[in-house]
């Protein structure tokens, strides 16, 4: 009982030790809590011109082939709701001949046991969850991701040798 | 008292007995033109949207919604008001459709859509009316503004200049049949063509 005390007392101080570490460690200096905002946090800067969406209607192309193609053509004004599908009108099985859009995948026709619905499945409705347009904008934060073609290759070349 | 109604319906009764048939001819020229006027008048200040928006079912609801759009704000600063989509231009047409909207505010009267849930329930049957008679003059109204022939389809999005250059073109298709709820939020489509 008395060793058990001694243990729990132990970590406890190891744990409070590592947590007033990682505290001091992951805190931002304060100099770069505004790199956003781009001015001092009691100062309003003159926010940046806002960003036409990208409308030029070519496809992105995908990075991963489970990864939910991006929107190529602005979508203002277009009504999502209970009411109205508006991207529907276009994407729906019985649209793309007069749209010349394509057909949302089979994968939104259907439901979570992979049965295939005659209408759009329920938990595919607001397609914005998912597919958003784009802006032609400088990246806020550097992103590092690699295309598995090249993860791959890599790897092949990595293995010869 | 008698006596002055029985002068009265004297004079109206055989005018050209007591005034000069001159005086008579002009008379009825200068009330013409002040009734004419006034009938205008009247068709002008109906025909502002301060008047559209002067009941609160349009103010609230409609009004709202399309503040949102680009024919409340864009880049250029044209802003197309209520009459400039609901009210034709010719004579015939614009007193066709008061007489309709008198309807509409008939209906605001005995309260059909003094709510939002009420106007919600109605927007329907009020959106079709204006399909119907927009698709009957082949989207006149837009076109008084966009003009097809001078459509310069290079600016355009890909995506309209196809669709532009084929059903528009062809006259197969007017501009409602593709641009329904620019202005406004639209109603359950269940059923509408094109949805
Ligand atoms: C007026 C018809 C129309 C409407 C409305 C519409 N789209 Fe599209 N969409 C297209 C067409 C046509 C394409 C093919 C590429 C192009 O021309 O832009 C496309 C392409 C796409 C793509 C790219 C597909 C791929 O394989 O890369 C996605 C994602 C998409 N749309 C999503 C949406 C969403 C989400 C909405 C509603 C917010 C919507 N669309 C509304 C016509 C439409
Ligand atoms: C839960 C996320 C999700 C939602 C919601 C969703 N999608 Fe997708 N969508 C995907 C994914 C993932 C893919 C790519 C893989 C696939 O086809 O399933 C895709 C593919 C697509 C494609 C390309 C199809 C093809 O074969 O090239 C279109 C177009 C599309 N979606 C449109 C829509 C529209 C329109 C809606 C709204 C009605 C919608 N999506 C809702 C995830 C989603
Ligand atoms: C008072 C003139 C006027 C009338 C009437 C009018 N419009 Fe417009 N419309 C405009 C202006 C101005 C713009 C914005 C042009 C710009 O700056 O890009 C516009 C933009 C549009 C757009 C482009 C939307 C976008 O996101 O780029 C569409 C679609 C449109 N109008 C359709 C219609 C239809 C359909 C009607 C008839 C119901 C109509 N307009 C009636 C003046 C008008
Ligand atoms: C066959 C369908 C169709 C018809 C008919 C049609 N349009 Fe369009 N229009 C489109 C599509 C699709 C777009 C692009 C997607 C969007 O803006 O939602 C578009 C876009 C537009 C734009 C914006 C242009 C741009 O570069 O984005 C304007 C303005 C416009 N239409 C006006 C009109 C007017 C005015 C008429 C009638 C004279 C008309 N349209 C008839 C389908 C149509
Ligand atoms: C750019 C053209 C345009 C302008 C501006 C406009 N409307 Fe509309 N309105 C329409 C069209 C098109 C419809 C048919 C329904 C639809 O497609 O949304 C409509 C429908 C309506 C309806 C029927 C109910 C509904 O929502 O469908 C009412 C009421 C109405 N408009 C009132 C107004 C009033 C009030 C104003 C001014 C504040 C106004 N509208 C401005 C184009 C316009």
């Amino acid at each position: 009982m008395k060793t058990f005390k001694l243990v729990s007392a132990f970590s406890v101080l190891a744990f409070s030790t590592l947590m007033m570490t990682s505290v001091t460690a992951a805190s931002i200096p304060e100099d770069r809590i505004d790199t956003l905002r781009q001015a001092p946090i009691n100062v309003e800067p003159n926010p940046p011109a806002m960003q036409a969406v990208l409308n030029k209607d070519i496809k992105e192309m995908r990075n991963y082939p489970m990864q939910p193609p991006v929107i190529p053509h602005k979508i203002d004004g277009y009504q999502l709701d209970l009411k109205v599908n508006k991207c529907m009108s276009c994407h729906a099985r019985h649209r793309t001949g007069d749209s010349q859009a394509p057909m949302v995948s089979v994968t939104h026709y259907m439901d979570r046991d992979n049965n295939f619905l005659a209408e759009l499945s329920p938990r595919r409705y607001f397609c914005t969850q998912c597919h958003v347009p784009q802006l032609d904008a400088k990246l806020l934060v550097e992103n590092d991701f690699v295309d598995m073609d090249h993860l791959i290759k890599a790897n092949t070349e990595q293995n010869k040798h | 008292m008698l006596d002055k109604l029985k002068k009265i319906w004297q004079v109206l009764n055989r005018p050209s007995v007591h005034y000069s048939l001159g005086f008579l001819t002009l008379g009825g020229f200068v009330a013409g033109v002040i009734f004419w006027g006034g009938f205008n008048t009247a068709l002008e200040a109906t025909n502002k949207e301060a008047f559209c928006i002067g009941c609160h079912e349009m103010e609230n609801n409609v009004y709202q919604e399309l503040q949102s759009t680009i024919h409340f704000t864009n880049r250029s600063g044209v802003r197309a008001t209520c009459p400039d989509c609901h009210v034709p231009h010719n004579w015939t047409d614009k007193i066709a459709r008061k007489m309709q909207a008198s309807k509409e505010v008939w209906g605001k009267v005995f309260g059909t859509i003094n709510t939002r849930e009420k106007f919600e329930n109605k927007r329907r049957e009020l959106a079709e009316h204006e399909w119907a008679r927009l698709k009957a003059n082949d989207s006149l109204e837009c076109r008084n503004c966009h003009n097809f022939t001078y459509m310069d389809f290079t600016r355009q999005s890909p995506r309209a200049a196809q669709m532009h250059s084929t059903s528009l073109a062809s006259g197969e298709k007017t501009c409602i049949d593709c641009h329904k709820g620019i202005a406004h939020h639209l109603p359950d489509m269940a059923g509408v063509e094109g949805f």
